[in-house]
C-alpha cells in the first residue's frame, strides 16, 4: 500500500484495517502524532485528510492511501498550519503539549475550510480534550487568527469567549455532513468535523 | 582548539573553595576516545551521568557546576533541571532563575530532565520530587547560587584568557566584559576554561539584589513552546531504539488476580506480527513488531484469571467492591476518630450555640486522566547495564525501585526521564500502576528491547485514584449567627496510607490538609481523621487532600452562614479579621469581580445565575475564587472563575496565570464532571467516554490577579485548584436552593 503524506509517498506494510494513526507512528516512525484514546474521543490523534481534521487513532489505512495526508511533522509548511503554530507561540498555548498536535491540526483544519469562523464554529470546532486546561488559551489563539476581534475583553488578566451551549453545539452538528472516510466522528460526544463538505451552511450560523 | 586549562595558570592560582570538581577533563576524554579536549564538551556528551560521575559530592546543594550546564560555543545554554517538566512551566522558571544569576537570557537555555544522582538533589528538605508545587519555592535558592557560581567561574576565566584582573570584569547577558580595554569574551568562547575550574566557594558569590532582575519576575516566554506546537518534543511514549520490540498488556481484572491458563495461546501466538506470549505478575503481555498487533493480541487472549492467594502482598481487589458501598459504609463508620487539629473545647461550644448544624460531605474517586497514556522502554546493554526511559516525578525513587526489583546495582541503571504528557500526581512511584516492571521484564525475556504502552483502557484499570471521604460536620453559631465551633471528622484514607498499604506512625497529612490549616477565627475546632481502608489503589492528585477537602470545608461553611443568616463572603471577612494578607485576598477577588454581589440576578442575555465564594491555603499560597453559574439545560453552566492568588512572590506571572488557568480547569472537571466508579471490584469506566474530563465548551472564562505579599514563596502548580470547586458549588446552591454537599455536580438534577 501506498500512503501520501505531507507530500510524499510512503510505501507501508501494514495491515488494511490497521489504524492510520499506528501506521504513522511506529511503521514510518512520525511521533508527532499522538495517541490518547484510540477511542475518537480526545483528539490527540488528528491529522488533515485533504485537509480536512480525521481522527487517525480509528481510520483504518486503506480509506485514506489516495488521499493527501498531513500530519503536524509539516504543519509550516501548509500556510495556514504556520499561522495557526505562531498563533501558538504567541498565546503560549501548550502546557504538557501532548494534546497540541491534534490542536493545532483542528484549528488548522477549522481555519481552511472557514478563514473567518464565527464563535460558534469555533467552538463546534475545538473540541480535542485539554487535561491541562488550555482551552482559554486556544479560544485566544483562534480568535486571533480567525480576525474578527471577538475575544471579548473581562475584568481581569485572562478571558476566554462565552461558549455556545449544547444546544447551538447540537444544531451544528446536526447540519453538518458526514464524509465517507469513516470512523472519524466521536462517538458520544458533539462532534464538529471540518470533514465537513458544505461548512457554509453549518447551521446557518455563519456570516 | 583551546589551550588547556594547566598551560595557562595552576589551578591552585585560585582561592581553593569546596566543593572542588576533580578530574573531569581525564574522564571526558576517556570516554570521548579523543584528544580533542575541553571543546569536545560542546557535542553532546550524556554529561549528567559523566560530569556527575567525575565530579566530587558537592557540600552545598546545587553547586555542582559542571553537572548541571553545558554552556556550548555557540554560546546556548543546556540545562539539566533537577525537576521535571510536565506542562508547569518550570524548565522555563528555572531557566530564568539560573540566568538571572548567570547573566545569560533564559531564551538561550535548552533545558533537560537531570539523570538521577545525589547532585541534582537541590531542596534543603533532601529530596527529589517534583511535585507538592515545590520546584519553584524550595529550588530556588540553589537555583540562584548555581548561576551565581557558574558566572564566577566565567569571570575567573575570563580573567585569565584576558589577563586582566578579576575585578576588572563584568558580564553583560552571555559575555564577560573587559570595559577597559573594550576586549569582551562570550561565555562559549570561555566555557571549556571555566567548567574546569574550581568550583568557587559558596558564600564568595553574591546574588543580585531583587531589584535589579530583569528575568525573575517577568512573564517571559516559555522555552518550548514552539516545540510543542509543532509535535517536536519527545514524550516517553514517543522513544525508540533500534531493534525494539512493542509490547501490550491485557491486566487481571482484579488486581491480586493472578494468570492460571491461557486459553487461547497458540492462536494468539500465530496472530500477524506476534513474537511472543508472555506471563506477568497480573498481567499478560504481548510482544509483536508493531504495537498494535502486540495490543490486538494481548487484548484476544482469553486468561482464566485465579483468585489471589493468602499468601498475597498486593493490595486485593475483591470481587464485591463498589464504590457505591465504600460510600455508605464511610457515611456510616463509627467512632470519633483521631484528632489531627483541636483548638478550644468543641463539646462545650457546641452545647452552648445556639445553632448545631449537622451534615455530611463526600468526596468521590478520580482518575488522573492525563492525555499521555503510560509507557515505558526498557533495554538491557551488553556492558550489563539496564536503560529505561519512563514517565517519573522523582527519578531517584525510580530507580531505586527498579535496582530492587531487578537486584542490580542502582550504577548499572541508566534512566531517562522525558517530558510528561500531563500528570496531575499520576507518575510517583505506586507500586502496580506503571508499566516499566513489565517492560523491564519482557526486555529480559526477549532479549530485545521493549516498548510497552498501555492502552487507554488498561490505564483506567490501574491507575490509581484520589481518596474519597465522607466527613462529617458539626458547626456551632452564637445568637448572632457567628461560627463559634466546627468539627470535621473525615472517614477516609489518606493517599499516602494507601500507596504504603499501612498507616504511618502519625496521621497522614494528605488525609486532612485543608480541613486542617483553614485560618477562619473559629475559637473551637476539631478535625479529625476516622480511617476507613478504601481497598482500591490510592494516589496523589493535584492539589492532593486540598484537591476535595477545601470542597467539603467551604461548602460547610456556606451552609453555616446560611443557617446564620450571614453573607458567605461577608463572614470569611469577619472570620479572617485581622489577618492582613487573607482580606487583602478576599478583597481582591471581590474587586477583580467587580464586586461581591451573591445572586441570584438575572443577567443581561436573561439568564438566571449567582456566585459563589471560597479560599484555599494549599502548599504554602493563599487563594480566593469567585464563581458565577447559572443553569443551562439542567446542568451548570460556570461562566467566570475570579481568583485571587498569593505565593509571596513568583518567578512567571504568565505561567502562574497558565497554571490558575489549568487548575481552575481540572477543578472545574472535577465539581462538574468527574468520578471514578467500581462495580463488582472494576472500574464502570475504560476510556474518556464514560470517564468524561472537562471539553471545551464547559470551560469558564478565568480572570487571575496575582498579588506578592512578599510572605515566604509558596506553589503554583496545584494551588489554584482547591477554591474552585466550592466557589463552584456554593453558587449553584445558592441559585438553586439546594445545598451541594458532594461532587460531581452531573449527579443532581437541576430545574432552575
Amino acid at each position: 500500500m501506498e500512503l501520501q503524506i505531507n507530500g510524499k509517498t510512503h510505501e507501508v506494510q501494514a495491515d488494511a484495517n490497521t489504524p492510520l494513526l499506528w501506521v504513522i507512528r511506529d511503521e514510518l516512525a512520525m511521533t508527532g502524532t499522538k495517541y490518547g484514546c484510540g477511542l475518537a474521543q480526545c483528539g490527540a490523534c488528528t491529522v488533515l485528510v485533504d485537509g480536512v481534521a480525521v481522527r487517525s487513532c480509528v481510520t483504518p489505512v486503506e480509506r485514506v492511501l489516495d488521499r493527501k495526508i498531513t500530519t503536524i511533522e509539516a504543519i509550516e509548511e501548509d500556510d495556514v498550519g504556520k499561522r495557526v503554530v505562531e498563533a501558538w507561540v504567541k498565546h503560549q498555548v501548550p502546557q504538557c503539549g501532548y494534546c497540541q498536535s491534534g490542536q493545532v491540526m483542528a484549528a488548522t483544519a477549522l481555519l481552511k475550510q472557514i478563514a473567518h469562523p464565527t464563535d460558534e464554529e469555533i467552538a463546534a470546532s475545538m473540541v480535542n480534550l485539554c487535561r491541562c486546561g488550555t482551552y482559554n488559551a486556544i479560544n485566544a489563539a483562534v480568535h486571533d487568527l480567525a480576525g474578527d476581534g471577538a475575544i471579548r475583553q473581562a475584568a481581569g488578566t485572562t478571558t476566554g469567549s462565552e461558549r455556545p451551549g449544547q444546544a447551538v453545539l447540537d444544531k451544528v452538528t446536526a447540519t453538518v455532513a458526514i464524509a465517507d472516510i469513516g470512523a472519524t466522528i466521536g462517538m458520544n460526544r458533539a462532534e464538529p468535523d471540518w470533514i465537513a463538505r458544505e461548512t457554509e451552511t453549518v447551521g446557518g450560523v455563519r456570516d | 582548539m583551546t589551550t588547556s586549562l594547566d598551560e595557562v595558570v595552576a589551578p591552585s592560582a585560585f582561592p581553593s573553595g569546596e566543593p572542588v570538581n576533580i578530574s573531569r577533563r581525564s574522564f571526558l576524554l576517556a570516554s570521548a576516545g579523543t584528544a580533542a579536549g575541553a571543546l569536545v564538551l560542546g557535542f553532546g556528551l550524556p554529561l549528567g551521568t559523566a560530569r556527575a560521575q567525575a565530579a566530587s559530592t558537592p557540600a552545598l546543594r546545587g553547586t555542582n557546576v559542571p553537572a548541571f550546564l553545558e554552556i556550548r560555543p555557540d554560546n546556548t545554554i543546556r540545562l539539566q533541571s533537577p525537576f521535571i517538566e510536565g506542562g508547569q512551566g518550570t524548565f522555563t522558571a528555572m531557566a530564568q532563575i539560573v540566568g538571572e544569576e548567570l547573566d545569560a537570557d533564559p531564551a538561550t537555555f535548552l533545558v533537560e530532565n537531570a539523570p538521577p544522582g545525589q547532585e541534582f538533589v537541590v531542596m534543603e528538605n533532601g529530596l527529589r520530587i517534583t511535585g507538592g508545587s515545590m520546584s519553584v519555592r524550595f529550588g530556588y535558592p540553589a537555583m540562584r547560587r548555581l548561576g551565581a557560581l557558574t558566572r564566577s567561574m566565567l569571570l575567573q576565566a575570563g580573567s585569565l584568557r584576558l589577563r586582566v584582573p578579576v575585578g576588572e570584569l563584568t558580564t553583560q547577558p552571555g559575555r564577560v566584559i573587559h570595559a577597559a580595554s573594550g576586549r569582551s569574551l562570550s561565555y562559549g568562547e570561555l566555557a571549556p576554561q571555566a567548567m574546569d575550574l574550581p568550583v568557587p566557594d559558596p558564600a564568595s558569590v553574591q546574588l543580585r539584589d531583587p531589584s535589579q532582575f530583569r528575568w525573575i519576575g517577568k512573564p517571559v516566554k516559555r522555552l518550548d513552546a514552539h516545540d510543542k506546537s509543532t509535535g517536536k518534543v519527545l514524550y516517553t511514549i514517543d522513544t525508540r531504539v533500534d531493534g525494539m520490540l512493542h509490547a501490550a498488556v491485557q491486566h487481571a481484572p482484579r488486581l491480586g488476580m493472578t494468570v492460571g491458563s491461557i486459553r487461547n495461546e497458540s492462536q494468539v501466538s500465530a496472530m500477524k506480527g506476534v513474537h511472543s506470549v508472555h506471563r506477568l505478575p497480573g498481567a499478560v503481555a504481548v510482544v509483536a513488531e508493531r504495537w498494535w498487533n502486540a495490543k490486538q493480541a494481548a487484548e484476544a487472549l482469553q486468561v482464566d484469571w485465579q483468585e489471589p492467594g493468602a499468601d498475597s502482598t498486593l493490595r486485593i481487589m475483591p470481587a464485591d467492591f463498589s464504590t457505591k458501598a465504600l460510600r455508605e459504609r464511610l457515611a456510616n463508620e463509627s467512632g470519633a476518630g483521631e484528632d489531627a487539629e483541636k483548638e478550644g473545647n468543641v463539646a462545650d461550644a457546641l452545647k452552648s450555640a445556639r445553632t448545631v448544624v449537622s451534615a455530611t460531605y463526600f468526596s468521590q474517586f478520580l482518575n488522573h486522566a492525563q492525555l499521555e497514556p503510560p509507557s515505558a522502554l526498557a533495554r538491557f546493554n551488553p556492558d550489563g547495564t539496564l536503560e529505561v526511559w519512563l514517565p517519573n516525578q522523582a527519578p531517584d525513587m525510580f530507580r531505586a525501585d527498579m535496582a530492587k526489583r531487578t537486584g542490580l546495582d542502582p550504577a548499572k541503571i541508566i534512566l531517562h526521564s522525558p517530558l510528561l504528557g500531563g500528570f496531575f500526581g499520576r507518575h510517583f512511584l505506586y507500586d502496580t500502576a506503571a508499566p516499566y516492571p513489565q517492560a523491564i521484564q519482557l526486555a529480559k525475556e526477549t532479549g530485545r528491547p521493549i516498548k510497552l504502552i498501555w492502552s487507554r483502557e488498561e490505564e483506567f484499570l490501574r491507575d490509581a485514584l484520589r481518596p474519597m471521604a465522607a466527613v462529617r460536620f458539626r458547626g456551632g453559631l452564637d445568637a448572632n449567627g457567628m461560627p463559634i465551633a466546627i468539627e470535621a471528622v473525615s472517614a477516609t484514607e489518606g493517599p499516602t496510607e494507601g500507596i504504603n498499604n499501612k498507616r504511618g506512625d502519625k496521621l497522614d497529612d494528605a488525609a486532612l490538609e485543608g480541613l486542617t490549616g483553614k485560618a477562619y477565627a473559629i475559637p473551637n475546632r476539631r478535625i479529625a481523621q476516622l480511617f476507613v481502608k478504601q481497598t482500591a489503589m490510592l494516589s496523589y492528585w493535584r492539589s492532593v487532600g486540598n484537591s476535595m477537602n477545601d470542597f467539603l470545608y467551604e461548602a460547610f461553611l456556606d451552609e453555616l452562614a446560611d443557617k446564620g443568616g450571614q453573607d458567605p463572603y461577608d463572614l470569611r471577612m469577619r472570620l479572617l479579621q485581622g489577618n492582613q494578607r487573607l482580606t487583602t485576598l478576599l478583597r481582591a477577588v471581590g474587586e477583580l469581580s467587580g464586586g461581591w454581589k451573591r445572586g441570584p440576578y438575572t443577567a443581561a442575555d436573561g439568564t438566571r445565575r449567582a456566585r459563589g465564594v471560597a479560599m484555599a491555603s494549599p502548599f504554602g499560597t493563599q487563594a480566593a475564587v469567585i464563581a458565577e453559574v447559572s443553569i443551562e439545560h439542567g446542568q451548570v453552566k460556570v461562566h467566570d472563575i475570579w481568583q485571587a492568588i498569593d505565593p509571596g512572590s513568583i518567578v512567571n506571572p504568565a505561567i502562574v496565570e497558565a497554571q490558575v488557568n489549568g487548575a481552575a480547569a481540572l477543578g472545574l472537571s472535577q465539581v462538574l464532571l468527574e468520578e471514578a466508579v467500581y462495580e463488582n471490584g472494576m472500574p464502570a469506566a475504560r476510556n474518556y467516554d464514560m470517564y468524561p474530563i472537562l471539553p471545551s465548551n464547559r470551560m469558564a472564562r478565568v480572570h487571575v490577579r496575582v498579588i506578592e505579599s512578599g510572605e515566604k514563596m509558596g506553589g503554583v502548580g496545584e494551588p489554584p485548584l482547591p477554591a474552585v470547586p466550592p466557589a463552584v458549588a456554593n453558587a449553584v446552591s445558592r441559585l438553586t436552593g439546594q445545598r451541594i454537599r458532594s461532587m460531581p455536580l452531573s449527579h443532581y438534577t437541576f430545574d432552575a
